[in-house]
């Protein structure tokens, strides 16, 4: 209850605050209003900024959190890469030092050897000079070769002159030309033509007649022509074909020559009986052994003188040849040694 | 009377004669154009003018042989002036007779046809081809195999005067079998016939690789090399020539002519000659040396250098000189090694005394610059 007095005390005042109150809210509102708008919107505009910085904040560590995840991802290539790329350098680096050194082993083995070029030029020097000295040889062989044919020719056709300048010989009462008796000694021509034999006299031209029959010159008893004993000579070389139906040289010499056929009687030669008789008598006392004829009633043998046989009558023994040596002929030297 | 005038009343003169009843006035008429023809070109081209030439060619294919060498003679000494006279013979139908008279069996008459046939040959591609396709080649690949030496000589230069042209012809007397029996005799004691030998050789292996190796395979050298010694010396300028044919083609020939020791051969060549016969041997050193390196190393190494510095100092002519500065230049273009031994040879003075002389043909002055 007393609060209820109080309150029923108060209620004036009550009222009256409640009028001012109102009238100052009244008053105060608009400015009130814009103060709280004021600070509404500043706090609203704190609590947005705190908002977005806080959103800011959250998102740059999600952004932080990002990059980082993804640079290292990147990171992580990069480096694969990077070791990557570093292994083949060194691979490359060491696969030029393994190509160097075989291109230089290649090219200084096959392609540009300098030894074997070296070897070459030197064989082909030798093989040059082996070439030089063996033309030398065949043209200084050529070279003699033709000299020598050259003096032969020479020689034969000196030789031919001093044949047939054969007369111009120097003779004892008189010397020839190239032996004049001013000169110290004969000439070279006159020794040739005193070793040459002359030529023989030159066949005369024949006619027919003698073509055909003659033996003069082609006899077998002609001196100049050597032939073996019994060979017949050759016919003579047709110079000129007589016209007219004649047999040939050769056949008509064959006709011509017909060789002697002589009779028993006339073959036989005079002393025949006694050649006969001396042919007997040479066998008889070649196939005889005993020298003594048997000649009967005669005494001729008993006059020879008694020969001895060469076996007793020697005086040398029979010689221990191959059966005995040395040693054992004179035992007693050897005085109890080996032999 | 002009010689024109004179020139008519000879052949009218002798025409008659050639239908003589007696033979041995017949040959002698044809000896006598033949005479007169080989003298002048105005005789032979009377001889042509005057219808001469098919009544020769007719009665080659029937007369004896004396009259058939006179023939072919007159033939020979008509076609050797000119293209045109030689084409005049051959319109005659000159060679189907000569072609048929190469048959025959004595060799006097085989002979003055080959050399006819050499002749008319000889002056260009066209002349030879025509040659060749009336069937000459064959039969004379035969005469070079017969015994006589003077037959064997023209057939090889007839051959020779062939193959020059163009390798088609090269080739056409390779395929009958030319190059073994030229090859054969290398080694006759004969010189003239060495020297057409080696003619036909070198005029067969100068136009391509493999005429040349064919000509190598017929193992010619080192026979060739003992002819490079030989006293004729036309037979020793045609053994360089030859060498130096085969060596203008490939390294390979090249290398194989140096390994049987040709390049020193050709050098104391070189030394042993004098004139206008060394100019092959030039040639060969300096084709030798433009193949490779090592080749002009090897000409270096046989003493080539000095030998071509004696040449150019001792030759006169310019044509030479030239030769030998191109030489020069094979040998010395490769490495330093190389200048170096052309170097020490005491050549580049000599070689700039004659790049500055005003005298010397341009020729001359490009070979030496180079």
């Amino acid at each position: 209850m007393a609060s209820l007095v109080r309150l029923q005390n108060e209620i004036e005042r009550i009222k009256e605050e409640y009028f001012t109150r109102n009238r100052i809210a009244e008053e105060n509102r608009q400015r009130e209003n814009e103060a709280a708008i004021l600070i509404q919107s500043w706090f609203r505009g704190c609590q947005v900024r705190s908002y977005l910085s806080h959103l800011h904040r959250k998102a740059t560590i999600i952004q932080k959190i990002w990059r980082g995840f993804t640079a290292r991802a990147h990171f992580r290539q990069m480096v694969k890469a990077a070791y990557f790329i570093m292994k083949m350098n060194f691979y490359h680096e060491m696969s030029v030092r393994i190509q160097q050194r075989w291109r230089g082993y290649c090219v200084r083995k096959y392609s540009h050897n300098y030894y074997a070029r070296k070897r070459y030029m030197e064989g082909l020097a030798r093989k040059n000079k082996q070439i030089r000295r063996d033309l030398e040889e065949f043209s200084e062989f050529q070279r003699r070769e033709r000299e020598r044919m050259a003096m032969e020719r020479e020689e034969q056709e000196k030789n031919v002159q001093a044949q047939r300048m054969h007369f111009l010989l120097s003779t004892k009462q008189c010397p020839g030309v190239f032996n004049s008796p001013f000169r110290p000694g004969p000439d070279e021509m006159e020794l040739r033509l005193r070793r040459t034999k002359p030529l023989p006299p030159r066949n005369i031209p024949r006619d027919r007649a003698s073509l055909l029959g003659n033996t003069s010159p082609s006899s077998p008893s002609f001196p100049g022509v050597p032939r073996a004993f019994g060979a017949k000579p050759l016919p003579p070389i047709p110079s000129k074909k007589p016209q007219g139906p004649f047999r040939g040289p050769a056949e008509v010499w064959a006709q011509r020559q017909r060789g002697l056929e002589p009779s028993l009687r006339v073959q036989t030669s005079i002393s025949d009986l006694e050649q006969a008789q001396d042919q007997l008598r040479s066998g008889e006392w070649r196939n005889h052994t005993m020298e003594t004829m048997f000649q009967p009633f005669s005494k001729a043998h008993q006059n020879r003188s008694y020969e001895r046989m060469l076996h007793t009558s020697s005086s040398f023994q029979p010689v221990p040849y191959g059966t005995k040596h040395f040693r054992e002929e004179h035992q007693e030297n050897l005085q109890g040694k080996q032999s | 009377m002009s010689q024109r005038q004179v020139l008519q009343g000879v052949m009218s003169l002798l025409r008659p004669l050639l239908l003589d009843v007696v033979p041995t006035i017949q040959q002698t008429a044809a000896l006598a154009l033949g005479r007169l023809a080989s003298y002048n070109e105005d005789l032979a081209e009377a001889v042509v003018k005057g219808d001469i030439l098919p009544q020769l060619i007719y009665s080659l294919a029937e007369q004896n042989r004396f009259y058939k060498k006179a023939a072919a003679f007159v033939l020979r000494a008509v076609a050797k002036h000119s293209p045109a006279l030689a084409h005049a013979v051959v319109d005659c139908g000159a060679l189907d007779a000569l072609v048929i008279s190469l048959e025959e069996f004595d060799p006097d008459v085989k002979e003055a046809a080959a050399w006819a046939l050499g002749y008319i040959a000889r002056h260009n591609a066209n002349l030879s081809q025509e040659v060749v396709d009336a069937g000459a080649v064959p039969l004379l690949v035969l005469c070079i195999q017969e015994p006589e030496v003077a037959l064997k000589r023209i057939a090889a230069s007839a051959l020779s005067d062939i193959a020059k042209h163009s390798p088609e012809l090269a080739q056409t007397v390779v395929d009958t079998g030319a190059i073994a029996h030229l090859a054969q005799m290398i080694l006759n004691p004969d010189a003239k016939l060495k020297r057409q030998v080696f003619s036909a050789l070198s005029q067969i292996s100068k136009h391509s690789v493999d005429l040349a190796e064919m000509v190598v395979e017929a193992e010619i050298f080192p026979a060739v090399l003992a002819c490079l010694r030989d006293p004729d010396e036309y037979v020793r300028k045609n053994v360089t020539t030859l060498m130096r044919e085969i060596t203008k083609h490939t390294p390979e020939l090249s290398q194989m002519i140096v390994n049987t020791g040709g390049v020193a051969a050709v050098i104391d060549y070189l030394g042993d000659s004098h004139g206008n016969v060394r100019l092959p041997g030039i040639m060969m050193l300096g084709y030798v040396a433009a193949h490779s390196e090592n080749l002009a190393m090897a000409v270096i190494v046989s003493k080539g250098v000095p030998q071509l510095a004696i040449c150019l100092s001792e030759e006169p002519e310019e044509h030479i000189k030239a030769a030998t500065a191109w030489a020069f230049g094979q040998i010395g273009r490769h490495t330093p090694e190389h200048a170096r031994a052309v170097a020490t040879a005491n050549v580049l003075p000599s070689l700039l005394a004659l790049y500055m002389d005003t005298d010397s043909s341009e020729d001359l002055q490009v070979k030496v610059g180079s």
